[in-house]
């Protein structure tokens, strides 16, 4: 089948797979998640197979897999929509299969697939264990997910928002699947919709990143406006890189500089930069798979993909050294800044997800500060290594939690968290594949030497900075590669070492295949992906293979970037972190024998660790700024406007209605139709009645004068009109 | 010598008063006497108008006896009524005898 | 022969009066026997003897007498001082004069009404005898004679019936 063609069907099995669950397979669970992981297998096929493809062909990024089609008639032209596959995107396609087929997978085993039902499970609400007998005596067993089919339905659909994201070749199908996207997010965050939190981490999710979407929407008008295409390869092409950068905007920016910020603002908010990173921690509400998947496979992915994506529009007038575009230096200023500071939040965080989302948006402010400074391959290298080991940790993370929760109903103390760190200890004895496999990702998080994927991408963020001169973006990074590496020992030594803390601990237990098979193949990745990108001039091991990923990706670029020259700070210092790090997470947490012991940085740090622990008071902060003014506006509109204003006319309507109805009643109706004419010609006829009745004495005298005066009437008129 | 008029306005005036008498009277007795009058009056115009346009006949006389029979009839019934109403109602005044209304 | 006209003319008018104005019903009964003597002496100026005889004994001797026990058997006590007039006499009166005016007014269109005096009577006819071969003869007034007689007859059956069956409730 033409490649072209397979392109274009990556995004459909798993929309069809949302269709059907939705429609047909809702009660059946066997039946939902076959055809859900059926549908991401199928999909990862195509991609690998697309991949593969791929690699085969000469100088990838010039001829890259295009295909559009005429889509909307305007006037004389058409606005066509396309699919393309080029190198950045061939190694992202690669990435996003994997996982993508990965987490379905674990989905089957986390929801606990062939357990029996609760025992007051209730749709809406995560379970809760169900009661079973076995060899005489009850004992609490976990229970499958009420909503089991929905869950695989909703992945699917953000699967297939994914993938179209992937494969456009215009920023508007991009931004279609961007809010396909969205839209999942804010479903599966609130998957679990009976419990209130959830519920409002998913509005909180769905309208911070709407705010960054609402600027990448002017972008996208602007850039239209401006070239009249949204096509990558019209917007990118020479003529109109040019035009654009010599263009004049607002603030001093081109035009390329204006759009790419713009643009780069929706990034901020899909991929929880500062200052819109409030919404990801809260996102941890949602179940584990969808937390891997959100924020590790694709998610935040695709903000840091269409950064890279718009690259060339941004640094449209770079020299290519030290002088970043004013768009450049934003990005990296924001990139470098969310990563230190969001390093420093995971410092204090006890919930083991907790620590996993704060460690998401620093890894993605590394990114994003190394697009900042023009290190192109660099970020992209991060984005997909960081995507394997990132998805390996939430996993894994998901595998501990359900081990603990496995205690938790063992033990029958509901009030213990089975996913604060403190509860947890001595975990390497009882889940053993996933404290090999989480040290693996966590190794590779940190930056471990050599053996991790994160190491080479990580190493190659600091070369390019440090070759390029920015020394700010340089110390800052390695500030933050270093508490990454301190929390990420804190975060496997207080969960896996030592001895169990509570009982829960002690009764956790290993999880299924479906489980784990996932977590291994993802640790494959995450420690040989690395290898294919070792710079040319590494010592000893540079050379030994080609830098692959340098070449393949870099070549997406019309004018390719070169690779950063070696040189042996950057190495140093991210070796110095890296393992510095380590050991002193390590040397810390390793005496942290109880759950209610208190964390050792709590007195080293003193006031500041209050602070940090509160992430520096943010969410308060913005709900002060904007929520609640914005309840505010909206609560004048509803009493003053709507209830007030619209309903007081209503009402004046009413009171108007009501009011003449009265009026006519009792002025009109009442006393002059029911008693004047009504009651008033009976009382009439009546009253005449009763005075003609008096006629009628019954005295015969009266009846003869009466006679006799009737007679002389008659009398006289005989005798006048008649006889005279 | 007297002319036929005076007797002729005579009983005319006999006539009313015991027209009179018969309508304003109270007393039911006091009806029938205006009645008797009445049957008077009308005795004297029969005898006044034989005595004046026919003399040489009787037949005014007789006609005026047949009239004094029929008064005589109708005053005893008459009485006797009254005194059954008497004897019934304990009340002769014409007023209180109001039956004959709805 | 006028004299004694309007003499007896008054005598019976003035009696009629009081007979239809007296408040005791006795001083009534009385008038009444007054007028019906004025009657009978203008009937004899009318030279119709027998007729005020008849008259007398009659209606004086029978009629008054029965009045006055009718007066007296329906007095509820022996005073009479209600007013004798009832409600609408105003009205009486006024008819009494309108037919009195009419009756007049018709009489003077009688061509005969200004006859002056009445006819010689024939000499040496018997009145009385004449009446009463009137009143028997069957080519006379016999048949009005014995219908009175009949009236006569229902009256006494009537008036005893009536007075009768008062007494036996």
């Amino acid at each position: 089948m033409a490649t072209e063609n397979i392109i274009w069907l990556l995004p459909l099995p798993p929309l069809l797979a949302f269709v059907l669950i939705i429609l047909f397979t809702n009660k059946n669970n066997k039946l939902s998640h076959i055809v859900g992981v059926s549908a991401a297998g199928l999909s990862w096929l195509g991609a690998m197979i697309v991949f593969f493809r791929s690699l085969g062909v000469e100088h990838f990024g010039e001829h890259p897999f295009v295909s559009s089609i005429k889509w909307l008639p305007l006037g004389d032209e058409w606005l066509e929509i396309g699919v393309r596959i080029d190198p950045l995107s061939s190694a992202v396609l690669f990435f996003v299969g994997i996982t993508i087929f990965m987490i379905f997978l674990y989905s089957v085993g986390y929801h606990n697939f062939g357990q029996p039902e609760g025992d007051h499970d209730k749709k809406g609400l995560p379970p809760h264990g169900a009661t079973v007998e076995e060899h005489g005596h009850k004992h609490v067993v976990p229970s499958i997910e009420p909503m089991y089919a929905r869950f695989f339905a909703f992945i699917g659909l953000f699967a297939t928002g994914m993938y179209t994201l992937v494969i456009s070749d215009n920023l508007l199908t991009l931004f279609v699947g961007w809010e396909i996207m969205g839209l999942c997010s804010y479903l599966l965050i609130g998957f679990w919709f009976a419990k209130e939190s959830a519920r409002n981490a998913g509005i909180k999710a769905f309208m911070t990143t709407r705010i960054g979407d609402v600027f990448m929407l002017l972008g996208l008008a602007y850039l239209y406006t401006a070239t009249g295409s949204l096509q990558y390869e019209v917007i990118f092409s020479e003529e109109v890189l040019h035009r654009l950068a010599s263009a004049p905007s607002f603030w001093g920016l081109s035009a390329a500089g204006a759009i790419g910020l713009l643009l780069f603002i929706g990034a901020v908010g899909k991929s929880a930069q500062w200052p819109l990173h409030v919404w990801l921690p809260d996102a941890m509400e949602g179940p584990t798979p969808v937390s891997a998947m959100i924020h590790a496979a694709t998610m935040v992915s695709a903000g840091v993909y269409m950064v890279i994506r718009i690259f060339p529009l941004f640094s449209a007038g770079w020299d290519g050294h030290s002088s970043l575009t004013p768009t450049m230096s934003i990005i990296a200023f924001i990139g470098a800044f969310t990563a230190l500071f969001a390093a420093t939040i995971a410092v204090a965080q006890n919930d083991v997800k907790g620590v996993l989302a704060y460690s998401t948006i620093s890894q993605l402010g590394y990114m994003m500060a190394a697009i900042g400074i023009g290190a192109y391959v660099a970020a992209a290298f991060h984005l997909v290594t960081h995507a394997f080991f990132k998805a390996l940790l939430f996993l894994g993370s998901g595998s501990v939690i359900h081990g603990m929760e496995h205690g938790v109903l063992h033990t029958g103390d509901h009030s213990v968290d089975p996913q604060d760190m403190r509860n947890m200890g001595g975990l390497y004895k009882k889940m053993p594949v996933t404290f090999w496999t989480f040290l693996i990702g966590g190794f590779a998080l940190s930056g471990f030497p050599l053996v991790t994927a994160g190491f080479w991408s990580k190493d190659e963020i600091f070369a390019d900075a440090f070759a390029h001169g920015h020394t700010t973006v340089f110390i800052v990074l390695a500030l933050a590669a270093f508490l990454t590496a301190f929390y990420t020992m804190r975060q496997i030594t207080m969960t896996f070492l030592g001895e169990a803390r509570t009982p829960e601990a002690e009764h956790a237990s290993e999880n299924k295949w479906t489980m784990t098979a996932p977590l291994v193949v993802l640790s494959v990745f995450a420690l040989g992906y690395g290898w294919v990108g070792i710079p040319e001039e590494f010592p000893v091991l540079g050379g030994l293979l080609p830098n692959w990923f340098h070449d393949f990706v870099g070549h997406t670029l019309a004018n390719p970037l070169p690779a950063p020259e070696f040189s042996w700070v950057p190495l140093l210092t991210s070796l110095t972190v890296a393992l510095g790090g380590l050991a002193v997470g390590y040397l810390t947490y390793r005496n942290f024998k109880s759950a209610d012991a208190l964390d050792p940085m709590r007195k080293l740090l003193g006031p500041v660790y209050h602070f940090i622990e509160n992430k520096y008071y943010f969410d308060q902060a913005y709900d002060y700024l904007f929520v609640k003014p914005a309840y505010w506006i909206s609560s004048v509109f509803t009493e003053k406007m709507d209830k007030g204003v619209i309903d007081g006319i209503l009402h004046g309507f009413g009171k108007v209605a009501y009011f003449i109805g009265f009026n006519v009643r009792d002025k009109f109706d009442t006393p002059v139709i029911n008693r004047f004419i009504g009651d008033g010609s009976a009382e009439v006829v009546q009253k005449f009645g009763q005075w003609v009745r008096k006629a009628q004495t019954g005295r015969i005298q009266q009846y003869m004068v009466s006679a006799l005066g009737v007679l002389f009437l008659i009398f006289i008129a005989l005798y006048y009109l008649v006889l005279a | 010598m007297i002319p036929i008029s005076w007797y002729l306005i005579l009983a005319a005036a006999l006539f009313s008063i015991g027209l009179f008498g018969v309508l304003a009277r109270k007393n039911a007795v006091a009806i029938l006497l205006g009645v008797e009058l009445m049957l008077n009056a009308v005795n004297i115009n029969l005898v006044t108008f034989w005595r004046y346009n026919a003399p040489e006949t009787v037949t005014g006389q007789v006609f005026a006896i047949i009239v004094f029979a029929v008064a005589a009839a109708e005053v005893a019934v008459g009485l006797a009524l009254i005194i059954s109403i008497y004897r019934n109602r304990n009340t002769i005044v014409a007023d209180d005898l109001d039956m004959m209304k709805w | 022969m006028k004299i004694l006209f309007l003499i007896f003319a008054a005598i019976t008018l003035g009696s009629a009066f009081m007979v239809v104005t007296t408040k005791k019903m006795v001083h009534a009964a009385f008038w009444l026997i007054a007028t019906l003597f004025g009657v009978a002496a203008l009937y004899a100026l009318l030279n119709a003897g027998f007729i005020a005889m008849v008259q007398i004994v009659v209606y004086v001797g029978a009629i008054a007498i029965l009045f006055i026990f009718a007066v007296m058997l329906t007095r509820k006590d022996l005073r009479d001082n209600a007013k004798p007039l009832n409600k609408n006499w105003t009205w009486a009166a006024i008819f009494a004069v309108l037919s009195f005016g009419g009756l007049f007014s018709l009489l003077r269109q009688w061509p005969g009404f200004s006859q002056a005096g009445a006819p010689e009577m024939a000499a040496g006819v018997d009145m009385v005898t004449e009446l009463g071969t009137a009143l028997v003869s069957p080519d006379a007034y016999i048949l009005p004679f014995e219908v009175a007689s009949v009236l006569l007859l229902a009256a006494l059956i009537g008036a005893v019936y009536v007075a009768n069956e008062a007494k036996n409730k």
